[in-house]
């Protein structure tokens, strides 16, 4: 097999932090190869110095046995590389064929009508079903990254660049990119995948390069080595990751949700439409479901952010749909919402006024008046016990790494010892090592007694941690059913809004009310 | 080649050197102006900052504009910290200088020791007023508190002018725009003897600590901190946005408006179109030159409140026009705007390495 890229020594450095040290990597004709690592290890710095985004400051790309130097994106085009980021660059309000046109050179699309019947024929020489008439705004997520990867394919493609492409899938769509990726790698494309879901990677590709800190922490045949071990390469220590825990039944109910609709001010928000489900105190239940199909706006309710009829939203049998946050922090709700950074946390603030922000209530003030020295010992205890990584109490929020940030936040809210927790995407963007404070924290309220709601795109996560599941699509929740009796696939049609199998429509009424 | 590079954390230091920068660029501009205006660079900053303190009569003048500069800044913190941009400190001054003024002249011939008290705190209503129908407009209607507070205070001098051409004219005046002398009832006494310096400086002392102590040792000021720093986060902990936009514009109000009526009850002793040199346009350049902190306002106002008196020095010593203030106070906040921009980034010789290895490859 020739050698269709190479990378010798590339460095890239920014104020503060080195993104690339001496990297090396090397992809094969009609090779997939994953670039694996924990976030900040590096890999979009690498994949947009090939991209010719960005240059690096040392190092040599070798192009089909010839050294280039990338002057841009057009430049890396015109040799034949595409890549697809993980935020599409298209524009709503045109048509497929019309955002495709824009971005190719005339003489490659020639008239619109042309353009449109090669687009057909691509989409379906790669079973990426596509109208080119449709606009934008009408496709899913899922089609629009097929409008992205079709306006790669109609150039002369030979490596394809993907960054985290299955972050925002379905199952079933996941399965179908594969496919596509697998035709395309069989016709002697390479494809280069950036990914932090081992078992993805393990499925897909034929080698994979690791990142660690910047560096290359190894190589290996992904299908020959073992997801523990590909984890270690990525974390470099020894923390156990795949740890299982035990599913148990919850008690009473804490949380109540009782035929919840809203309809937010906002035009872009996604309508509630009658949500009824139960959380018990001393289980997990999990939401699934891709982003933008009303988790926000669900979880904007039971914090009190929005507002609803008081009636709707039940917590240990009092009905608090019209108090506000702090009102409904009184009666022990905690939250952890998506955004960390310019919501769970002031960005400027220290570490110890972002633990007064939610703990105010909780004996750090009195009459209006700041205990100081109570805030700053709860922050150190934050800091302690979840193990954040940080310059002490007095580190502004916006200093620490994602990873970090979440544990503090969570271990803020925890250490208030809510009887509700709400977690929206507990480890999104966290590394592993992170991620298993994260779970083992939750799991530990759990066993305590505490009631805990968790909102997640990853399915993986929700599998590990949830005693119940259940998905939300378009504003409507799924039945919800004990985990262990939810196979991937029937979590992947509740996430594309088939709720009611043909056969079972009685089970799944009674598991919504139940 | 220099760079501007983002700092990976802001700039502590910087945060602090940034007014001294600005106040030193500030001094030599201002040194090659009078060059350029043919008059000694030394002489002239010399009558300018110095020459007005070298006695303790220059320093109870610069008391006279210190205290409602503070006032005004102590109050306008307030509204920048929780990101209420309040430009509208000058109208709350000028109304509560005419409804304290008012009110003075409708008690003109009672005696009592009531009647001081009524004014002052009838002027400080009035200015909370005149703040509450900016308040009233931003938190009902949307309407963007620059743009309000700005058109505010030209109604609020129409309306002073007015009064002191019509109604509230000195009926014995020989027809000058200007009302008839309030009675020593309704006059602040001066601070010490022989000194006109009013009670109103001690006061704004009283007020900083006050202020100080309630942005950082309680809920209300950690409140409008987070409201400034992240709307969404105060919205996440259930900290109600409208009720501090109320609250600080209504301090803020109060506050302008207490200095408006000590300046008429405590210096002039009447209404006419001059009661403000625009303390309140200059009390905004005090917030940002002292770091948004009780203390620093209390420097910055000494600085803003020099380049008063040391502007009417070189009226009357150098025949310089009047509005070498307004220069002096506008170079300062252009400056320190400037330099501000290094609490952030700061500038960086291109590394040559780097070029090499580039082109070496």
């Amino acid at each position: 097999m020739k050698n269709r890229l190479e990378l010798l020594g590339i460095t890239k450095r920014y104020p503060g932090c080195v993104a690339n040290q001496s990297i090396r990597l090397c992809v094969g004709e009609g090779e997939i190869h994953a670039l694996l690592g924990e976030n900040g290890a590096g890999k979009s710095t690498l994949m947009k110095i090939i991209y010719g985004v960005v240059k690096a400051d040392e190092g040599e790309m070798i192009w089909e046995g010839h050294q280039v130097e990338i002057t841009g994106p057009s430049h890396a085009r015109q040799l034949g590389i595409g890549m697809v980021f993980q935020h599409f660059s298209l524009f709503e309000t045109l048509t497929v064929a019309e955002n495709i046109a824009l971005s190719l050179p005339k003489e490659k699309t020639g008239t619109l009508d042309e353009l449109k019947r090669k687009i057909v024929d691509v989409s379906q020489r790669y079973g990426m079903k596509l109208d080119p008439d449709r606009y934008v705004h009408t496709l899913s997520i899922g089609e629009q990254q097929r409008v992205e990867i079709v306006r790669c394919l109609l150039q002369d493609l030979k490596l394809l660049i993907l960054d985290e492409p299955t972050s925002v899938l379905t199952p079933q769509e996941v399965s179908k990119l594969f496919e596509t990726l697998q035709q395309l790698s069989s016709e002697g494309c390479s494809i280069l995948f950036i990914s932090h879901k081992l078992d993805e990677v393990r499925a897909l590709c034929h080698n994979a390069t690791i990142l660690r800190g910047g560096k290359v922490s190894g190589d290996c045949d992904p299908q020959q080595t073992t997801t523990e071990e590909i984890a270690r390469l990525m974390v470099g220590d020894d923390t156990p990751f795949d740890k299982q825990f035990t599913k148990v039944e919850g008690s009473t109910p804490s949380l109540e949700i009782n035929h919840l609709s809203f309809k937010s001010e906002d035009p872009f928000s996604t309508p509630i439409r009658d949500i009824s489900f139960t959380v018990r105190s001393g289980e997990i239940l999990g939401i699934a479901g891709v982003a933008g199909n009303g988790q926000e706006e669900l979880l904007r309710l039971i914090s009190g952010e929005e507002q609803c009829k008081n009636e709707s939203v039940v917590l240990n049998g009092n009905p608090i749909g019209k108090l506000h946050p702090d009102q409904r922090r009184k009666l022990g709700i905690g939250v952890v919402p998506e955004e960390r950074l310019g919501r769970g946390a002031v960005p400027n603030h220290s570490l110890a006024q972002n633990t007064l922000l939610t703990g105010f209530l909780n004996g750090l003030s009195q009459f209006g008046w700041i205990h100081y020295h109570k805030v700053k010992d709860l922050a150190a205890r934050i800091i302690s016990e979840f193990n954040v990584k940080s310059d002490g109490t007095e580190a502004q929020a916006k200093s620490l790494s994602g990873g970090n940030l979440q544990k503090f936040i969570i271990g803020r809210e925890i250490l208030q010892h809510p009887n509700l927790l709400v977690c929206s995407h507990p480890t999104w963007g966290v590394d592993v090592g992170a991620a298993l404070v994260i779970h083992e924290a939750l799991i530990r309220l759990r066993d305590q007694g505490g009631a805990i709601l968790v909102l997640s795109e990853d399915i993986e996560e929700l599998y590990k941690i949830c005693d119940r599941i259940g998905a939300i699509c378009d504003g409507r929740l799924s039945p919800i059913q004990p985990t262990d009796q939810v196979s991937i696939e029937l979590l992947g049609q509740w996430m594309t809004g088939e709720f009611h199998p043909p056969g079972s429509p009685v089970d799944s009424q009674e598991a919504t009310y139940a | 080649m220099l760079r501007l590079e983002k700092r990976p954390s802001d700039s502590r230091l910087m945060a602090y050197m940034s007014p001294v920068m600005a106040i030193i660029l500030t001094l030599i501009s201002g040194a090659l102006l009078f060059a350029f205006l043919g008059q000694s660079p030394t002489h002239s900053l010399y009558t300018f900052f110095i020459s007005p303190l070298t006695d303790l009569y220059g320093w109870s003048e610069l008391g006279v504009k210190v205290a409602p500069l503070m006032l005004c800044a102590l109050g306008l913190t307030l509204c920048f910290r929780a990101k209420v941009w309040n430009i509208g400190a000058e109208g709350q001054f000028i109304i509560g200088g005419l409804g304290g003024g008012y009110l003075a002249l409708q008690m003109g011939n009672i005696e009592s020791a009531w009647v001081l008290p009524a004014v002052i705190l009838f002027g400080a209503l009035c200015g909370l007023g005149w703040a509450a129908l900016a308040a009233l407009l931003k938190t009902r209607f949307n309407c963007n508190e620059v743009l309000t507070t700005i058109m505010l205070n030209y109604i609020a001098l129409n309306w002073l002018l007015y009064s002191v051409h019509g109604p509230l004219k000195d009926p014995e005046g020989f027809n000058f725009p200007e009302s008839a002398l309030f009675s020593d009832f309704a006059m602040l006494p001066p601070l010490f003897e022989d000194y006109r310096v009013s009670v109103s400086l001690a006061f704004a002392m009283i007020l900083m600590v006050a202020i100080w102590t309630l942005l950082s040792r309680t809920m209300i000021g950690f409140q409008i901190s987070v409201l400034g720093e992240d709307a969404k986060a105060a919205q996440f902990a259930g900290f109600r946005a409208k009720r501090l936009v109320w609250l600080t514009l209504l301090i803020c109000g109060a506050l302008a408006g207490f200095a408006g009526v000590s300046e008429v009850s405590g210096q002039i002793g009447q209404l006419t179109p001059y009661i403000s040199p625009g303390y309140g346009y200059s009390a905004i350049i005090v917030v940002f030159l002292g770091r948004m902190h009780p203390v620093g306002i209390l420097l910055g106002s000494m600085i803003l409140g020099l380049t008063f008196l040391g502007g009417e020095m070189v009226q009357m010593e150098l025949a310089m026009p009047k509005s070498i203030t307004g220069l002096f106070q506008g170079m300062l906040l252009f400056y320190l705007l400037a330099c501000d921009l290094f609490i952030g980034y700061r500038i960086k010789l291109k590394s040559s390495a780097a070029k090499v290895a580039a082109a070496g490859s």
